[in-house]
Protein backbone atom coordinates (compact mmCIF):
# COMPACT_ATOMS: atom_id res chain seq x y z
CA UNK A 1 0.00 0.00 0.00
CA UNK A 2 2.63 2.48 1.10
CA UNK A 3 5.00 1.06 -1.44
CA UNK A 4 2.61 1.85 -4.30
CA UNK A 5 2.14 5.38 -3.04
CA UNK A 6 5.92 5.88 -3.06
CA UNK A 7 6.10 4.53 -6.61
CA UNK A 8 3.34 6.87 -7.78
CA UNK A 9 5.15 9.83 -6.26
CA UNK A 10 8.50 8.84 -7.77
CA UNK A 11 6.95 8.22 -11.17
CA UNK A 12 5.90 11.87 -11.22
CA UNK A 13 9.15 13.27 -9.86
CA UNK A 14 12.16 10.99 -9.45
CA UNK A 15 14.24 13.73 -7.86
CA UNK A 16 12.30 13.85 -4.61
CA UNK A 17 14.37 12.83 -1.63
CA UNK A 18 13.33 10.11 0.83
CA UNK A 19 12.77 12.90 3.39
CA UNK A 20 10.39 14.70 1.03
CA UNK A 21 8.54 11.51 0.20
CA UNK A 22 8.32 10.67 3.90
CA UNK A 23 6.67 14.04 4.53
CA UNK A 24 4.20 13.44 1.71
CA UNK A 25 3.16 9.99 2.90
CA UNK A 26 3.43 10.25 6.66
CA UNK A 27 6.01 7.44 6.70
CA UNK A 28 9.45 7.68 8.26
CA UNK A 29 12.45 8.50 6.13
CA UNK A 30 14.01 5.12 6.94
CA UNK A 31 10.87 3.29 5.85
CA UNK A 32 10.84 5.16 2.54
CA UNK A 33 14.53 4.49 1.95
CA UNK A 34 14.05 0.84 2.67
CA UNK A 35 11.06 0.54 0.35
CA UNK A 36 12.89 2.29 -2.45
CA UNK A 37 15.95 0.10 -2.01
CA UNK A 38 13.82 -2.99 -2.18
CA UNK A 39 11.96 -1.75 -5.26
CA UNK A 40 15.29 -1.01 -6.92
CA UNK A 41 16.66 -4.41 -5.98
CA UNK A 42 13.74 -6.35 -7.45
CA UNK A 43 13.61 -4.03 -10.48
CA UNK A 44 10.14 -2.73 -9.71
CA UNK A 45 11.94 0.57 -10.10
CA UNK A 46 13.85 -0.06 -13.29
CA UNK A 47 15.58 3.25 -13.79
CA UNK A 48 15.41 6.99 -13.05
CA UNK A 49 15.46 9.14 -16.15
CA UNK A 50 14.69 12.60 -17.44
CA UNK A 51 12.13 13.55 -20.04
CA UNK A 52 13.90 15.93 -22.41
CA UNK A 53 12.57 17.98 -25.28
CA UNK A 54 15.55 17.40 -27.58
CA UNK A 55 14.20 19.72 -30.24
CA UNK A 56 14.69 22.54 -27.76
CA UNK A 57 18.20 21.42 -26.93
CA UNK A 58 19.09 21.84 -30.60
CA UNK A 59 20.07 18.20 -31.05
CA UNK A 60 19.06 16.43 -34.22
CA UNK A 61 17.33 13.25 -33.24
CA UNK A 62 15.23 11.03 -35.43
CA UNK A 63 12.66 8.63 -34.13
CA UNK A 64 10.98 5.93 -36.12
CA UNK A 65 8.06 3.75 -35.20
CA UNK A 66 8.42 0.37 -36.85
CA UNK A 67 5.74 -2.24 -37.27
CA UNK A 68 7.30 -5.67 -37.41
CA UNK A 69 5.57 -8.87 -38.50
CA UNK A 70 7.20 -12.08 -37.39
CA UNK A 71 6.65 -15.83 -37.55
CA UNK A 72 6.41 -17.20 -34.04
CA UNK A 73 8.72 -20.11 -33.31
CA UNK A 74 7.85 -23.38 -31.69
CA UNK A 75 8.49 -23.39 -27.95
CA UNK A 76 9.51 -19.76 -27.56
CA UNK A 77 6.68 -17.98 -29.42
CA UNK A 78 7.51 -14.35 -30.13
CA UNK A 79 9.95 -13.91 -27.28
CA UNK A 80 13.09 -15.20 -28.95
CA UNK A 81 12.74 -12.92 -31.97
CA UNK A 82 11.75 -10.03 -29.77
CA UNK A 83 14.94 -10.54 -27.83
CA UNK A 84 17.03 -10.55 -31.00
CA UNK A 85 15.53 -7.10 -31.63
CA UNK A 86 15.48 -5.54 -28.19
CA UNK A 87 19.13 -6.40 -27.56
CA UNK A 88 20.09 -3.75 -30.14
CA UNK A 89 20.69 -0.43 -28.35
CA UNK A 90 19.05 1.37 -31.28
CA UNK A 91 15.70 -0.21 -30.40
CA UNK A 92 14.61 2.07 -27.57
CA UNK A 93 11.21 0.52 -27.03
CA UNK A 94 9.84 -2.89 -28.01
CA UNK A 95 6.26 -4.02 -27.43
CA UNK A 96 4.41 -7.18 -28.37
CA UNK A 97 1.15 -6.11 -29.99
CA UNK A 98 -2.28 -7.52 -30.65
CA UNK A 99 -3.62 -6.70 -34.11
CA UNK A 100 -2.29 -6.19 -37.61
CA UNK A 101 1.39 -6.64 -36.72
CA UNK A 102 3.32 -8.33 -33.95
CA UNK A 103 6.03 -6.07 -32.59
CA UNK A 104 6.15 -2.30 -32.26
CA UNK A 105 9.71 -1.03 -32.19
CA UNK A 106 10.74 2.55 -31.58
CA UNK A 107 14.16 3.29 -32.96
CA UNK A 108 16.20 6.37 -32.24
CA UNK A 109 19.03 7.57 -34.47
CA UNK A 110 20.92 10.69 -35.44
CA UNK A 111 19.59 10.72 -39.00
CA UNK A 112 17.00 9.07 -41.18
CA UNK A 113 19.80 7.27 -42.94
CA UNK A 114 21.09 5.85 -39.70
CA UNK A 115 17.62 4.56 -38.82
CA UNK A 116 17.08 3.18 -42.32
CA UNK A 117 20.42 1.46 -42.18
CA UNK A 118 19.50 -0.20 -38.91
CA UNK A 119 16.18 -1.41 -40.24
CA UNK A 120 17.49 -2.77 -43.52
CA UNK A 121 20.75 -4.28 -42.34
CA UNK A 122 19.90 -5.39 -38.80
CA UNK A 123 16.20 -5.65 -38.14
CA UNK A 124 14.65 -6.86 -41.38
CA UNK A 125 17.14 -9.67 -42.02
CA UNK A 126 16.52 -11.34 -38.65
CA UNK A 127 15.25 -14.84 -39.23
CA UNK A 128 11.52 -14.98 -38.57
CA UNK A 129 10.91 -11.31 -39.42
CA UNK A 130 8.55 -11.40 -42.37
CA UNK A 131 7.81 -7.71 -42.91
CA UNK A 132 8.57 -4.24 -41.55
CA UNK A 133 6.90 -0.88 -42.05
CA UNK A 134 8.82 2.17 -40.90
CA UNK A 135 7.10 5.41 -39.88
CA UNK A 136 9.21 8.44 -39.09
CA UNK A 137 8.19 10.76 -36.27
CA UNK A 138 7.71 14.34 -37.47
CA UNK A 139 6.97 16.02 -34.18
CA UNK A 140 6.56 15.02 -30.56
CA UNK A 141 3.61 16.73 -28.92
CA UNK A 142 3.34 14.72 -25.76
CA UNK A 143 5.30 11.97 -24.10
CA UNK A 144 4.76 10.06 -20.88
CA UNK A 145 1.75 12.23 -20.05
CA UNK A 146 3.66 15.50 -20.48
CA UNK A 147 2.79 18.04 -23.15
CA UNK A 148 6.02 19.48 -24.58
CA UNK A 149 4.74 22.96 -25.25
CA UNK A 150 1.91 23.68 -22.91
CA UNK A 151 0.03 26.90 -23.39
CA UNK A 152 -2.02 26.70 -20.21
CA UNK A 153 -2.54 29.91 -18.32
CA UNK A 154 -3.09 29.28 -14.70
CA UNK A 155 -3.87 32.60 -13.11
CA UNK A 156 -5.47 32.58 -9.70
CA UNK A 157 -6.54 35.50 -7.60
CA UNK A 158 -4.10 35.94 -4.72
CA UNK A 159 -6.76 35.77 -2.05
CA UNK A 160 -10.11 34.05 -2.21
CA UNK A 161 -12.12 33.54 0.95
CA UNK B 1 -19.90 51.30 5.29
CA UNK B 2 -21.43 54.75 5.25
CA UNK B 3 -24.83 54.48 3.62
CA UNK B 4 -24.87 58.24 2.98
CA UNK B 5 -23.13 59.72 -0.02
CA UNK B 6 -20.78 62.51 -0.93
CA UNK B 7 -23.06 64.37 -3.30
CA UNK B 8 -24.81 67.26 -1.51
CA UNK B 9 -27.80 67.19 -3.87
CA UNK B 10 -28.68 63.64 -2.83
CA UNK B 11 -30.21 63.69 0.63
CA UNK B 12 -31.41 60.14 1.04
CA UNK B 13 -28.95 57.36 1.74
CA UNK B 14 -28.10 55.47 -1.42
CA UNK B 15 -27.63 52.13 0.21
CA UNK B 16 -30.24 50.14 2.10
CA UNK B 17 -29.94 49.77 5.85
CA UNK B 18 -29.75 46.04 5.52
CA UNK B 19 -26.71 46.09 3.28
CA UNK B 20 -25.25 49.13 5.00
CA UNK B 21 -25.30 47.25 8.28
CA UNK B 22 -23.39 44.28 6.87
CA UNK B 23 -19.96 44.28 8.44
CA UNK B 24 -17.33 45.06 5.85
CA UNK B 25 -14.48 42.64 5.47
CA UNK B 26 -12.05 43.44 8.27
CA UNK B 27 -9.00 42.68 6.22
CA UNK B 28 -9.38 45.17 3.40
CA UNK B 29 -6.05 46.74 4.24
CA UNK B 30 -4.39 43.38 3.84
CA UNK B 31 -5.93 42.83 0.41
CA UNK B 32 -4.80 46.24 -0.75
CA UNK B 33 -1.27 45.53 0.37
CA UNK B 34 -1.34 42.20 -1.41
CA UNK B 35 -2.57 43.75 -4.64
CA UNK B 36 0.45 46.04 -4.69
CA UNK B 37 3.02 43.26 -4.49
CA UNK B 38 4.67 40.96 -7.03
CA UNK B 39 6.18 37.49 -6.71
CA UNK B 40 4.05 36.52 -3.78
CA UNK B 41 3.58 32.84 -2.93
CA UNK B 42 -0.09 32.81 -2.19
CA UNK B 43 -1.54 30.34 0.26
CA UNK B 44 -4.51 32.66 0.44
CA UNK B 45 -6.54 31.07 -2.30
CA UNK B 46 -9.65 28.96 -1.95
CA UNK B 47 -9.47 26.92 -5.12
CA UNK B 48 -7.52 24.11 -6.76
CA UNK B 49 -4.34 24.91 -8.67
CA UNK B 50 -5.43 22.49 -11.40
CA UNK B 51 -7.24 23.65 -14.49
CA UNK B 52 -10.50 21.79 -15.13
CA UNK B 53 -9.74 18.30 -16.52
CA UNK B 54 -9.64 18.45 -20.31
CA UNK B 55 -12.47 16.04 -21.03
CA UNK B 56 -14.78 18.33 -19.05
CA UNK B 57 -13.54 21.45 -20.83
CA UNK B 58 -13.75 19.69 -24.18
CA UNK B 59 -17.38 18.73 -23.70
CA UNK B 60 -18.27 22.36 -23.03
CA UNK B 61 -16.29 23.55 -26.06
CA UNK B 62 -18.07 21.00 -28.24
CA UNK B 63 -21.46 22.11 -26.94
CA UNK B 64 -20.59 25.70 -27.90
CA UNK B 65 -19.55 24.58 -31.37
CA UNK B 66 -22.89 22.83 -31.66
CA UNK B 67 -24.66 26.03 -30.70
CA UNK B 68 -25.98 25.01 -27.31
CA UNK B 69 -26.15 28.59 -26.14
CA UNK B 70 -29.77 28.93 -25.05
CA UNK B 71 -31.38 28.92 -21.61
CA UNK B 72 -32.11 25.58 -20.05
CA UNK B 73 -35.06 24.72 -17.83
CA UNK B 74 -35.06 26.84 -14.65
CA UNK B 75 -34.22 23.76 -12.63
CA UNK B 76 -31.28 22.91 -14.90
CA UNK B 77 -30.87 20.44 -17.77
CA UNK B 78 -32.91 17.27 -17.15
CA UNK B 79 -29.90 15.08 -18.10
CA UNK B 80 -27.76 16.83 -15.51
CA UNK B 81 -30.38 16.51 -12.76
CA UNK B 82 -30.80 12.85 -13.66
CA UNK B 83 -27.06 12.16 -13.57
CA UNK B 84 -26.77 14.05 -10.29
CA UNK B 85 -29.60 12.03 -8.77
CA UNK B 86 -27.79 8.85 -9.82
CA UNK B 87 -24.58 10.16 -8.29
CA UNK B 88 -26.28 10.96 -4.98
CA UNK B 89 -27.92 7.56 -4.89
CA UNK B 90 -24.70 5.75 -5.74
CA UNK B 91 -22.63 7.72 -3.25
CA UNK B 92 -24.98 8.12 -0.29
CA UNK B 93 -27.97 5.91 -1.05
CA UNK B 94 -30.18 9.01 -1.30
CA UNK B 95 -33.12 9.10 -3.70
CA UNK B 96 -34.19 12.50 -5.05
CA UNK B 97 -36.93 13.18 -7.53
CA UNK B 98 -35.22 14.86 -10.47
CA UNK B 99 -38.21 17.05 -11.34
CA UNK B 100 -39.00 18.45 -7.92
CA UNK B 101 -36.14 17.92 -5.49
CA UNK B 102 -33.02 19.06 -7.33
CA UNK B 103 -32.09 22.56 -8.47
CA UNK B 104 -28.96 23.41 -10.44
CA UNK B 105 -27.51 26.73 -9.26
CA UNK B 106 -24.76 29.22 -9.98
CA UNK B 107 -22.33 27.60 -7.57
CA UNK B 108 -23.10 26.77 -3.95
CA UNK B 109 -22.95 30.52 -3.37
CA UNK B 110 -26.27 31.03 -5.15
CA UNK B 111 -27.77 27.94 -3.55
CA UNK B 112 -26.87 29.28 -0.09
CA UNK B 113 -28.44 32.65 -0.83
CA UNK B 114 -31.56 31.01 -2.28
CA UNK B 115 -32.11 28.66 0.61
CA UNK B 116 -31.78 31.43 3.17
CA UNK B 117 -34.20 33.65 1.31
CA UNK B 118 -36.55 30.73 0.83
CA UNK B 119 -36.80 29.65 4.46
CA UNK B 120 -36.08 32.67 6.68
CA UNK B 121 -38.73 34.99 8.08
CA UNK B 122 -37.68 38.23 9.78
CA UNK B 123 -35.57 37.52 12.87
CA UNK B 124 -35.52 33.78 12.39
CA UNK B 125 -32.34 32.39 13.81
CA UNK B 126 -29.86 30.15 12.03
CA UNK B 127 -27.36 28.33 14.19
CA UNK B 128 -23.96 27.85 12.60
CA UNK B 129 -20.33 27.10 13.38
CA UNK B 130 -17.58 29.69 13.50
CA UNK B 131 -14.92 30.14 12.21
CA UNK B 132 -16.79 29.54 9.00
CA UNK B 133 -17.01 30.48 5.37
CA UNK B 134 -17.56 34.24 5.14
CA UNK B 135 -20.87 34.03 3.31
CA UNK B 136 -22.71 32.07 6.02
CA UNK B 137 -23.58 34.93 8.39
CA UNK B 138 -23.94 37.35 5.48
CA UNK B 139 -26.48 35.15 3.68
CA UNK B 140 -28.60 34.96 6.84
CA UNK B 141 -28.40 38.70 7.50
CA UNK B 142 -29.28 39.58 3.92
CA UNK B 143 -32.38 37.43 4.28
CA UNK B 144 -33.44 39.30 7.40
CA UNK B 145 -32.49 36.50 9.75
CA UNK B 146 -30.10 36.33 12.65
CA UNK B 147 -26.96 34.24 12.55
CA UNK B 148 -26.28 32.53 15.87
CA UNK B 149 -22.66 31.55 15.82
CA UNK B 150 -21.22 28.73 17.84
CA UNK B 151 -17.50 28.89 18.42
CA UNK B 152 -15.56 25.77 17.57
CA UNK B 153 -12.02 25.30 18.77
CA UNK B 154 -8.77 23.57 18.02
CA UNK B 155 -9.23 21.61 21.26
CA UNK B 156 -12.48 20.12 19.89
CA UNK B 157 -11.06 19.59 16.40
CA UNK B 158 -13.18 22.52 15.20
CA UNK B 159 -16.24 20.28 15.39
CA UNK B 160 -19.68 21.62 16.20
CA UNK B 161 -20.53 20.38 19.68
CA UNK B 162 -24.11 19.06 19.83
CA UNK B 163 -24.45 20.41 23.39
CA UNK B 164 -23.57 23.91 22.19
CA UNK B 165 -26.22 23.71 19.49
CA UNK B 166 -28.79 22.49 21.99
CA UNK B 167 -27.95 25.45 24.22
CA UNK B 168 -28.26 27.90 21.33
CA UNK B 169 -31.68 26.73 20.14
CA UNK B 170 -34.55 29.12 20.90
CA UNK B 171 -38.18 29.20 19.76
CA UNK B 172 -36.95 31.43 16.90
CA UNK B 173 -34.45 28.92 15.58
CA UNK B 174 -35.31 27.92 12.04
CA UNK B 175 -32.31 26.03 10.88
CA UNK B 176 -28.87 24.68 11.59
CA UNK B 177 -26.29 25.58 8.96
CA UNK B 178 -23.45 23.11 8.88
CA UNK B 179 -20.40 23.41 6.67
CA UNK B 180 -18.17 20.35 6.76
CA UNK B 181 -15.54 19.62 5.54
CA UNK B 182 -14.86 23.12 6.72
CA UNK B 183 -13.44 26.18 5.08
CA UNK B 184 -11.30 27.55 6.79
CA UNK B 185 -10.33 24.82 9.28
CA UNK B 186 -10.31 21.66 7.16
CA UNK B 187 -12.29 19.92 9.92
CA UNK B 188 -14.56 17.00 9.10
CA UNK B 189 -17.40 15.99 11.41
CA UNK B 190 -17.43 12.37 12.51
CA UNK B 191 -20.63 10.51 11.76
CA UNK B 192 -21.65 10.06 15.43
CA UNK B 193 -21.52 13.79 16.06
CA UNK B 194 -23.62 14.48 12.99
CA UNK B 195 -26.09 11.89 14.25
CA UNK B 196 -26.38 13.81 17.56
CA UNK B 197 -27.05 16.99 15.63
CA UNK B 198 -29.69 15.11 13.64
CA UNK B 199 -31.32 14.26 16.96
CA UNK B 200 -31.43 17.93 17.92
CA UNK B 201 -32.87 18.90 14.53
CA UNK B 202 -35.54 16.28 14.98
CA UNK B 203 -36.35 17.22 18.57
CA UNK B 204 -36.73 20.95 17.84
CA UNK B 205 -38.16 20.51 14.35
CA UNK B 206 -35.33 22.38 12.63
CA UNK B 207 -34.19 22.47 9.04
CA UNK B 208 -30.59 21.53 8.39
CA UNK B 209 -28.75 23.33 5.63
CA UNK B 210 -25.66 21.33 4.87
CA UNK B 211 -22.97 22.88 2.71
CA UNK B 212 -20.99 19.91 1.41
CA UNK B 213 -18.99 21.56 -1.33
CA UNK B 214 -15.80 19.86 -0.07
CA UNK B 215 -17.45 16.42 0.25
CA UNK B 216 -15.06 14.75 -2.18
CA UNK B 217 -11.98 16.16 -0.53
CA UNK B 218 -11.60 14.03 2.59
CA UNK B 219 -8.50 12.09 3.55
CA UNK B 220 -8.35 8.77 5.31
CA UNK B 221 -12.01 8.81 6.28
CA UNK B 222 -15.47 8.75 4.75
CA UNK B 223 -17.56 11.85 4.27
CA UNK B 224 -21.01 11.55 5.82
CA UNK B 225 -23.73 13.30 3.89
CA UNK B 226 -26.05 14.84 6.47
CA UNK B 227 -29.16 13.99 4.45
CA UNK B 228 -28.19 10.31 4.52
CA UNK B 229 -28.64 10.10 8.30
CA UNK B 230 -31.86 8.32 9.31
CA UNK B 231 -34.88 10.61 9.01
CA UNK B 232 -32.83 13.59 7.88
CA UNK B 233 -33.46 13.72 4.13
CA UNK B 234 -36.87 15.34 4.61
CA UNK B 235 -35.47 18.20 6.72
CA UNK B 236 -32.09 18.68 5.05
CA UNK B 237 -31.19 20.95 2.18
CA UNK B 238 -28.02 19.53 0.73
CA UNK B 239 -25.81 22.08 -1.02
CA UNK B 240 -23.12 20.75 -3.27
CA UNK B 241 -21.11 21.71 -6.27
CA UNK B 242 -18.44 20.99 -8.79
CA UNK B 243 -15.91 23.74 -8.07
CA UNK B 244 -13.61 22.01 -5.63
CA UNK B 245 -13.76 18.33 -6.58
CA UNK B 246 -13.51 18.84 -10.32
CA UNK B 247 -11.44 22.03 -10.26
CA UNK B 248 -14.29 24.02 -11.80
CA UNK B 249 -14.41 27.18 -9.69
CA UNK B 250 -14.72 29.59 -12.59
CA UNK B 251 -17.65 27.75 -14.15
CA UNK B 252 -19.93 28.70 -11.26
CA UNK B 253 -22.01 25.58 -11.05
CA UNK B 254 -23.56 23.89 -8.03
CA UNK B 255 -26.83 22.46 -6.81
CA UNK B 256 -29.32 22.10 -4.02
CA UNK B 257 -31.23 18.92 -3.22
CA UNK B 258 -33.94 18.78 -0.63
CA UNK B 259 -37.63 18.71 0.25
CA UNK B 260 -39.82 19.71 -2.69
CA UNK B 261 -41.43 22.68 -0.89
CA UNK B 262 -38.05 24.29 -0.24
CA UNK B 263 -36.69 23.49 -3.71
CA UNK B 264 -39.86 24.98 -5.25
CA UNK B 265 -39.44 28.15 -3.18
CA UNK B 266 -35.77 28.39 -4.10
CA UNK B 267 -36.64 27.84 -7.75
CA UNK B 268 -39.03 30.78 -7.64
CA UNK B 269 -36.25 33.14 -6.55
CA UNK B 270 -33.78 31.49 -8.93
CA UNK B 271 -36.23 32.01 -11.79
CA UNK B 272 -36.63 35.71 -10.98
CA UNK B 273 -32.94 36.37 -10.46
CA UNK B 274 -30.79 34.20 -12.71
CA UNK B 275 -33.22 32.13 -14.86
CA UNK B 276 -30.88 29.17 -15.01
CA UNK B 277 -27.26 28.29 -14.42
CA UNK B 278 -25.06 28.93 -17.49
CA UNK B 279 -25.76 26.28 -20.10
CA UNK B 280 -22.14 25.50 -20.98
CA UNK B 281 -21.32 25.09 -17.31
CA UNK B 282 -24.18 22.63 -16.99
CA UNK B 283 -22.86 20.65 -19.95
CA UNK B 284 -19.44 20.58 -18.31
CA UNK B 285 -20.93 19.48 -14.99
CA UNK B 286 -22.72 16.62 -16.74
CA UNK B 287 -19.43 15.43 -18.21
CA UNK B 288 -17.77 15.80 -14.79
CA UNK B 289 -20.31 13.43 -13.26
CA UNK B 290 -20.07 10.95 -16.12
CA UNK B 291 -16.34 10.88 -16.72
CA UNK B 292 -14.53 12.94 -14.11
CA UNK B 293 -14.04 10.28 -11.46
CA UNK B 294 -10.48 9.31 -12.35
CA UNK B 295 -9.39 12.95 -12.32
CA UNK B 296 -10.97 13.45 -8.90
CA UNK B 297 -9.13 10.43 -7.53
CA UNK B 298 -5.81 11.70 -8.87
CA UNK B 299 -6.30 15.21 -7.54
CA UNK B 300 -7.41 13.99 -4.12
CA UNK B 301 -4.35 11.72 -3.90
CA UNK B 302 -2.17 14.68 -4.72
CA UNK B 303 -3.87 17.03 -2.23
CA UNK B 304 -3.33 14.38 0.42
CA UNK B 305 0.43 14.28 -0.25
CA UNK B 306 0.61 18.04 0.00
CA UNK B 307 -1.56 18.02 3.12
CA UNK B 308 0.69 15.56 4.94
CA UNK B 309 3.83 17.41 3.89
CA UNK B 310 2.49 20.88 4.69
CA UNK B 311 1.00 20.09 8.09
CA UNK B 312 4.19 18.29 9.10
CA UNK B 313 6.17 21.30 7.89
CA UNK B 314 4.08 23.67 10.01
CA UNK B 315 4.48 21.45 13.06
CA UNK B 316 8.23 21.18 12.49
CA UNK B 317 8.40 24.96 12.60
CA UNK B 318 6.78 24.75 16.01
CA UNK B 319 3.16 25.63 15.33
CA UNK B 320 0.43 23.71 16.98
CA UNK B 321 -1.61 22.59 13.98
CA UNK B 322 -4.83 20.66 14.09
CA UNK B 323 -4.84 17.83 11.54
CA UNK B 324 -7.26 18.83 8.79
CA UNK B 325 -9.02 15.78 7.39
CA UNK B 326 -10.85 17.58 4.61
CA UNK B 327 -10.91 20.43 2.08
CA UNK B 328 -7.46 21.85 1.22
CA UNK B 329 -6.73 24.13 4.13
CA UNK B 330 -4.47 24.01 7.15
CA UNK B 331 -5.39 26.26 10.06
CA UNK B 332 -2.28 26.57 12.24
CA UNK B 333 -2.30 28.19 15.67
CA UNK B 334 0.20 31.05 15.51
CA UNK B 335 0.41 31.44 19.30
CA UNK B 336 4.18 30.87 19.35
CA UNK B 337 4.68 34.21 17.63
CA UNK B 338 2.61 36.22 20.09
CA UNK B 339 1.08 38.07 17.15
CA UNK B 340 -2.54 38.63 16.19
CA UNK B 341 -3.75 36.92 13.03
CA UNK B 342 -3.83 40.14 11.06
CA UNK B 343 -0.44 41.25 12.27
CA UNK B 344 1.00 37.87 11.36
CA UNK B 345 -0.52 37.84 7.88
CA UNK B 346 0.50 41.42 7.15
CA UNK B 347 4.09 41.10 8.38
CA UNK B 348 4.55 37.71 6.72
CA UNK B 349 3.46 39.24 3.45
CA UNK B 350 5.69 42.29 3.83
CA UNK B 351 8.77 40.48 5.03
CA UNK B 352 8.61 37.14 3.26
CA UNK B 353 6.06 37.60 0.49
CA UNK B 354 3.87 34.74 1.57
CA UNK B 355 0.13 35.36 1.64
CA UNK B 356 -2.07 33.60 4.18
CA UNK B 357 -5.53 34.65 5.36
CA UNK B 358 -5.97 35.89 8.95
CA UNK B 359 -8.28 33.55 10.87
CA UNK B 360 -10.35 36.54 11.93
CA UNK B 361 -11.68 36.83 8.38
CA UNK B 362 -13.79 33.79 9.26
CA UNK B 363 -15.08 34.98 12.61
CA UNK B 364 -13.70 36.43 15.83
CA UNK B 365 -12.78 33.04 17.20
CA UNK B 366 -10.39 32.63 14.30
CA UNK B 367 -8.08 34.99 16.19
CA UNK B 368 -4.74 33.35 16.77
CA UNK B 369 -4.96 31.29 13.58
CA UNK B 370 -4.30 31.74 9.88
CA UNK B 371 -5.73 29.85 6.93
CA UNK B 372 -3.22 28.35 4.52
CA UNK B 373 -4.39 26.69 1.33
CA UNK B 374 -2.14 23.81 0.32
CA UNK B 375 -3.65 23.44 -3.17
CA UNK B 376 -0.39 24.80 -4.50
CA UNK B 377 2.53 23.13 -6.28
CA UNK B 378 4.86 21.20 -4.00
CA UNK B 379 8.01 23.29 -4.62
CA UNK B 380 6.05 26.45 -3.79
CA UNK B 381 4.72 24.88 -0.61
CA UNK B 382 8.26 23.96 0.41
CA UNK B 383 9.48 27.46 -0.32
CA UNK B 384 6.56 28.96 1.61
CA UNK B 385 7.38 26.77 4.61
CA UNK B 386 11.03 27.85 4.47
CA UNK B 387 9.97 31.50 4.44
CA UNK B 388 7.46 31.05 7.26
CA UNK B 389 10.14 29.31 9.29
CA UNK B 390 12.57 32.19 8.81
CA UNK B 391 9.80 34.61 9.76
CA UNK B 392 8.94 32.72 12.94
CA UNK B 393 12.55 32.18 14.06
CA UNK B 394 12.97 35.94 14.23
CA UNK B 395 10.20 36.40 16.72
CA UNK B 396 9.69 33.15 18.55
CA UNK B 397 8.67 33.63 22.15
Amino acid sequence: MLNREILKILEKDARLSPAQIAAMTGATEEQVEQDIKQAEADRTIVKYKTLINWDKAGNEHVWAFIEVKITPQRGVGFDAIAERIYRFAEAKTVYLMAGAYDLAVIVEGRSMREVAEFVTSKLAPIEGVTATATHFVLKKYKEDGEIFESAEENKRQAVIL
Amino acid sequence: MNPANDCPSIKKPLVSQRVGALAPSGIRKFFDLLASMDDVISLGVGEPDYATPWRIRESAIYSLEKGRTMYTSNLGMPELRMELAKHLERTYGLKYDTDTEILITVGVSEALDLVMRAVIDPNDEVVMQTPCYVAYPAAVLLSGGRPVQIATSEKNNFELAPADIEAAVTPRTKAILSGYPSNPTGAVMPREKLASIAGIADKHDLLVISDEIYARLVYGMEHTCFASLPGMQERTILLGGFSKAYAMTGWRIGYAAGPREVIAAMTKIHQYTVMCAPTMAQVAALEALKGGEESVREMVADYNRRRLMFVKGLRDIGFSCFEPKGAFYAFPNIGITGMTSEEFAEKLLQEEKVAVVPGTAFGECGEGYVRCCYATAMPELEEALARIKRFVEKRRR
